[in-house]
């Protein structure tokens, strides 16, 4: 016990004598906090549509004023031909065209249906696509309010079969997307600093030839393992700290649930994630394949993990890759507790996971390092 | 010209002979575009959602099957009462409940309407939304499918096309920025890590000391990353081609052309960065832990540039990797030619020069 | 009788086909300066390395005070202390923080160090330095300090591994001053060198060529079976039929 008292003092010290580390604890997470969320906005506006109107009727320019003023599109062009206005598509002003047939309006009237064209920029991913069905809407609600509609349906409390629906949005009566991707971000953060500092410390000394003095000490190799786990240990649980203090202040989040609760499964997931990168200090040689292999895992850790797509997404062999990251049960505990206040029975079985992992890894980490080789 | 050779192939021995240099180097893209290709997406499948009827009648039961025979969704069914709706969501399993309250076909045929109440769990935002649109939709369409006299008697229906992507690839999306992703941060790390590492051993010393100018030194240095990121492009193409089946409709030529400049950027900045420091382990920091979110960021390829605060998207303008994935994705995928991308080009090779002329100003000065 | 410290049998470490260590046995006296010379390659920093337990024997036996390399490494380790040849001590720690780290580890009491490193860097010269970064020390002073903080606790052996390379020879001088010290105060050093100057400051010396120990006597003793004037041309004779080069 002693003897880890004085790996404590001297881990510390060379700790805070690094400044980069300070700066990791504070600048990073703060910065990261608040830039991420604002840019992660998937809220669909200013959709660049070109308009191709070949009937020039009071229907199309009605629908046309409708889509201008119902507040998604901007109408970057009124173009004479399909070819026209492909051109903007290619030169990235539009994402979608829209083309009324010629003689829409009297061909409506007569025939009882009509068709839009309407052309998607599908590279553009989700703007498009959701350009597109806002658009459908549009056209939709324009079809219902047409004069012609009007007079047919019998003005009496709705035709026979009209389904109302109503919803509503629990946890998050706005929708807003800032408290789905805040606390993932803070996950993230904690996944990269746990992750890769605690990689790269093991084998710095390892560079360094210190490790060999190390070796020859009568140190065990619990204490010296547990010498680096808790420093950053510590320093992983003040960024959570800072992160949540961040969360409050930037942008009013407050955990629902028990702080405790989230606090001391922050601790173990800690563990988790240092006994990972402990793991791949003790197969690294340099700091330079320490790091690459950490980025590559947790890389894929990331991208796996929900924090930006969802799990129940992927296909079968997907969803088993994701589940065997920890990262994916931490977020997954983290919306639960600090936006559903989950409480513990409810999170009791992402926590199993999360506590295997620790004692894998961990396990794994130290049966691999050997004082003696 | 020939020590310079002699120079280089130095350089490949240094590359080849760590095999985990090389495992980030093709290993990384390989995997991601296994990922990227076949497991994320922006689509919402399988989701558990709850359908709580208390009717139990023939309309309501054949909303349900309708809903059942749907893809999108994992239908579990039991009636619980307002309360429990709250736990079932904490429990975290459920995305959505669906509530049929009593005497639904009766409030269709009698009252003029029934009722459907559904109750979204918020914390997902995104998901909630597409779950509710799916849903509308379904019922929408049970609606048109049972009364059809309720419907109105003039439609206008919409025929989608959606360019440039007919097989309606979900993956080429992502490529494009994967590419540009990877390229940059790859490039940068491996360049400015083999540059520091030499400063922190003490060998850049016994370089400058040769009969070398130090321009050379740097050529040498960042010839075999350039050549080996072209073979990195390359394995990625082949693979987007092969694995993905996603078309390449531009042509080839430009686009590696293209692609040399973005990787000379991605080369010039590395230098840059080696120049701030002479620790491996702060060059390897901000190189990729603290590029990696910036660049997946401001690149623009997972979330839309457009949305962000206009200074996000002032700062993305000088990242290099939001020019290069525009270039791409007109290239590669709308097959336009250099008429369309003349301007990104110029803007990639205006960044590589001025990036070039400060990293060795820098370099010439620490030697000082 | 004298009581022996280290006592090595057929002590074998091999590699594949290559025998880093080839049945090298010897013994080591309490109190002695055992000199352990070799060529680049002989296979010398192996043999250390087992015997202070940071490598296990492929074959043979050893004791290192008493205690079995195979299966008290640990209580080894409590009983010896190390310098190794490239630099060990914490570049970004002060002297004085490395000393009361490498102390705390070795079981010293807070008492002792107190005392002792104030002793350490009194006969050091180093006052004016204790706060500061041991990375901002020249060489010598480094070489000194590791010295001091591998006997800091008072060990019954220290295995020094070319402890005064690169160092000028003023510095050196003042080495082995430190080192006759030691061992006068009941300290067995054990140490490996490649200047032969040195090999004379030691009681007896040992020399290993191409995994093999070829010899094994005092200085004096060799120069005479040699007939030379130098420790010099003794290891010229023993070792210029080496077949290894490198270590």
């Amino acid at each position: 016990m002693k003897k880890l008292r004085f790996l404590l003092q001297k881990e510390f010290r060379q700790i805070f004598r690094d400044k980069t580390i300070l700066a990791m604890m504070l600048a990073v997470p703060t910065i990261q906090l608040i830039i991420i969320p604002q840019a992660m906005n998937f809220d669909i506006k200013n959709i660049n549509i070109s308009i191709v109107d070949n009937d020039h009727s009071s229907y199309s320019q009605k629908l046309i004023s409708k889509i201008g003023s119902s507040g998604y599109f901007r109408i970057v062009s009124n173009d004479i031909s399909y070819q026209k206005a492909l051109r903007h598509i290619e030169n990235g002003s539009a994402d979608l065209v829209m083309e009324l047939p010629n003689g829409f309006e009297r061909n409506l009237i007569r025939e009882g249906s009509q068709k839009i064209g309407v052309s998607v920029d599908a590279i553009n991913g989700s703007k498009a696509s959701i350009g597109g069905a806002y658009l459908n809407s549009v056209i939709a609600d324009f079809n219902a309010g047409l004069e012609v509609n009007q007079i047919t349906v019998p003005t009496q409390p709705g035709p026979e079969g009209f389904v109302d629906i109503t919803y509503s949005n629990w946890f998050n009566t706005l929708a807003e997307y800032k408290f789905y991707i805040v606390p993932g971000v803070l996950v993230l953060l904690l996944t990269l600093i746990g992750g890769f500092m605690s990689a790269l410390n093991i084998v710095r000394e390892k560079e360094a030839g210190t490790i060999e003095q190390i070796n020859v000490t009568p140190i065990k190799k619990w204490e010296f393992i547990l010498g680096k786990l808790i420093p950053f240990w510590i320093i992983g649980m003040i960024v959570f700290t800072v992160g949540l203090i961040v969360c409050w202040i930037v942008y009013g989040i407050i955990s629902v649930g028990s702080i405790a609760l989230l606090y001391s499964i922050a601790g173990i997931y800690l563990i988790a994630l240092l006994g990972f990168g402990l793991l791949i200090s003790t197969y690294s040689d340099s700091q330079v394949q320490a790091m690459f292999i950490a980025f590559f895992f947790i890389l894929i850790f990331i991208l796996m993990s929900g924090l930006f797509t969802s799990v129940d997404s992927m296909p079968p062999w997907a969803k088993v890759v994701s589940n065997a990251t920890p990262v994916t049960h931490f977020i997954k505990i983290v919306r639960m507790i600090m936006l559903k206040g989950s409480g513990f029975s409810d999170v009791k079985s992402e926590l199993a996971y999360i506590l295997v992992f620790a004692i894998a890894l961990n396990g794994w980490a130290i049966w691999n390092y050997r004082k003696t080789a | 010209m020939k020590q310079l050779f002699v120079f280089i192939r130095k350089e490949f021995y240094h590359v080849f002979r760590d095999p985990r240099t090389l495992l980030i180097m093709f290993g990384l893209p390989v995997v991601q575009i296994i990922l990227f290709g076949f497991a994320l997406t922006s689509e919402v499948k399988n989701t558990d959602i709850l359908i709580s009827d208390y009717s139990q009648d023939v309309q309501s039961t054949k909303v349900t099957q309708k809903i059942k025979a749907s893809s999108y969704f994992i239908v579990h069914e039991a009636v619980i009462g307002n309360r429990e709706i709250e736990n079932t969501f904490k429990k975290g399993q459920i995305k959505c409940v669906l509530i049929f309250p009593p005497g639904f076909s009766n409030d269709l045929f009698h009252n003029g309407k029934g009722q459907i109440q559904i109750i979204a769990d918020g914390s997902d935002p995104n998901t909630a939304k597409t779950i509710i649109n799916y849903l509308t939709s379904i019922i929408s369409s049970y609606q048109r499918e049972e009364f059809p006299a309720a419907a109105t008697p003039y439609q206008i229906t919409t025929e989608p096309r959606m360019l440039y992507n007919e097989d309606d690839n979900g993956s080429l999306n992502y490529i494009p920025g994967v590419m540009a992703l990877i390229l940059m941060l790859v490039c940068t790390a491996l360049t400015s890590v083999s540059i520091v590492k030499e400063k922190e051993l003490g060998t850049m010393e016994i370089l400058l000391v040769s009969p070398f100018k130090p321009v050379m030194v740097l050529i040498a240095k960042a010839v075999p990353y350039f050549l080996l990121s072209i073979v990195n492009f390359s394995l990625i193409l082949l693979l987007s081609v092969f694995m993905l089946h996603i078309e390449v409709k531009g042509n080839l030529l430009l686009l590696f052309f293209e692609t040399a400049i973005f990787i000379l950027t991605c080369l010039s900045f590395g230098l840059l960065i080696s120049n701030t420091t002479n620790a491996q382990q702060t060059a390897l920091l901000i190189s990729m832990m603290g590029m990696m979110l910036p660049t997946i960021i401001f690149t623009g390829f997972l979330f839309p540039l457009e949305n962000m605060p206009w200074i996000f998207q002032l700062i993305a303008n000088i990242v290099p990797s939001k020019w290069y994935f525009i270039i791409i994705k007109n290239v590669m995928l709308k097959g336009l030619g250099l008429k369309y991308v003349w301007k990104e080009t110029l803007i990639l090779i205006g960044m590589t020069c001025f990036l070039l002329a400060i990293a060795l100003k820098n370099f010439k000065i620490r030697l000082q | 009788m004298e009581e022996k410290v280290i006592i090595c049998k057929e002590l074998t470490k091999q590699f594949g086909n290559f025998y880093a260590v080839d049945k090298v046995s010897f013994d080591v006296y309490k109190g002695e300066i055992f000199g352990f010379l070799g060529a680049n390659g002989a296979g010398k920093t192996t043999a250390m390395r087992i015997l202070c337990g940071l490598s296990f024997p492929s074959s043979g036996e050893a004791t290192v005070a008493g205690f079995n390399v195979y299966r008290q490494q640990e209580s080894i380790k409590r009983n010896i202390g190390y310098m190794s040849q490239k630099f060990s001590l914490y570049e970004n720690l002060s002297i004085l923080e490395n000393i009361e780290f490498f102390g705390g580890v070795y079981d010293v009491s807070r008492k002792e160090i107190k005392e002792r490193s104030d002793k350490l860097i009194d006969d050091l010269g180093l006052q004016k330095e204790a706060k500061k970064m041991v990375g901002g020390l020249p060489l010598g002073w480094k070489q000194k300090l590791a010295f001091s903080v591998a006997i800091f606790h008072r060990p019954k052996i220290v295995f020094l591994d070319e402890p005064t390379g690169g160092v000028d020879p003023v510095t050196r001088r003042q080495f082995w001053d430190m080192i006759y010290d030691a061992s006068a105060s009941g300290i067995t050093i054990f140490v490996t060198t490649h200047y032969m100057d040195e090999a004379e400051y030691c009681n007896r010396i040992s020399v290993m060529v191409d995994g093999k120990m070829e010899a094994l006597d005092t200085p004096g003793n060799l120069k005479k079976r040699f007939s030379v004037e130098s420790m010099d041309e003794v290891f010229y004779q023993l070792a210029r039929g080496a077949v290894r080069k490198a270590d």
